[in-house]
């Protein structure tokens, strides 16, 4: 009896702690990748395709790279996820947002850039990716000390 | 400096609700420099998810390119007063916070 119980305790404790894990998955191989194209190989992005459909309101000139604030609306259908890159960062893979049932393809987040550099947004819908890009002049680089 | 503690505000709109989220967090990149001139280490939130009414609803990895202290707007489809949000944070040190909140 209490052989059994500790089996369905232990299996239960498997069942819980794997979607856990699961749930807190994080993309080494594409965040670690040191060029714009390294990290979107490493997300299996093999091409993308411009689109005016995906906006992104950042600012021209930011006077402080420590925190430049950039939002990002996808009107292309079916949108699951949005991905950030900023071009001239030393590890150029900012942000991946994946979005279900329940929730708009609309983000706003600030981020550290280095220099001035074109900040490139992904949008996957229907399995195809597409892309936007702005460049964003920075004053004062936002990565070191 | 320490993570800490978390802000959210909701706001209900035609058809969308808006959460906004504050988490207090160093997102330190592990390449700047303390007044000693030692590398201060990596720690950054890596995960970042928000659930409502207890169903995963975005689901974001995120670098130690976001600001210190990272602010997030995400717009939620329809939604109505009561519905119960959550956002939670993991970061590389296995530190998390969540907040919960409802929209009012």
């Amino acid at each position: 009896m209490n052989r059994l119980r500790r089996s369905v305790v232990a299996l239960l404790t498997l069942a819980i702690a794997r979607p856990l894990a699961a749930l807190a998955a994080w993309n080494k191989e594409a965040f670690s990748a040191k060029t714009p194209g390294d990290a979107l190989k490493s997300l299996g992005i093999a091409d993308a395709a411009p689109s005016k459909d995906l906006h992104i309101e950042a600012p021209e000139i930011a006077e402080n790279g420590a925190v430049v604030p950039i939002e990002i609306t996808s009107a292309i259908p079916g949108t699951t996820a949005l991905i950030v890159l900023l071009e001239k960062n030393p590890f150029p893979l900012a942000a991946r947002f994946d979005f279900k049932e329940g929730a708009l393809p609309f983000v706003k987040l600030n981020v550290k850039m280095a220099e001035t550099a074109d900040v490139r947004v992904l949008a996957e819908a229907g399995g195809k990716h597409y892309f936007a890009k702005q460049e964003i002049k920075v004053t004062i680089g936002g990565c070191g000390g | 400096m320490a993570a800490g503690p978390m802000k959210m505000r909701t706001s209900l709109g035609t058809g969308f609700t808006d959460v906004r989220v504050l988490m207090t967090h160093p997102m330190e990149t592990g390449l700047r420099k303390d007044a000693d001139g030692k590398v201060v280490p990596l720690h950054f939130i890596q995960n970042l998810t928000v659930k409502v009414n207890g169903k995963t609803v975005i689901d974001a990895e995120i670098s130690q390119a976001v600001s210190r202290n990272p602010v997030f707007s995400f717009r939620l489809k329809g939604g109505a007063a009561g519905d119960k949000i959550e956002v939670s944070w993991l970061d590389n040190h296995g530190e998390s916070n969540a907040i919960e909140g409802a929209v009012a």
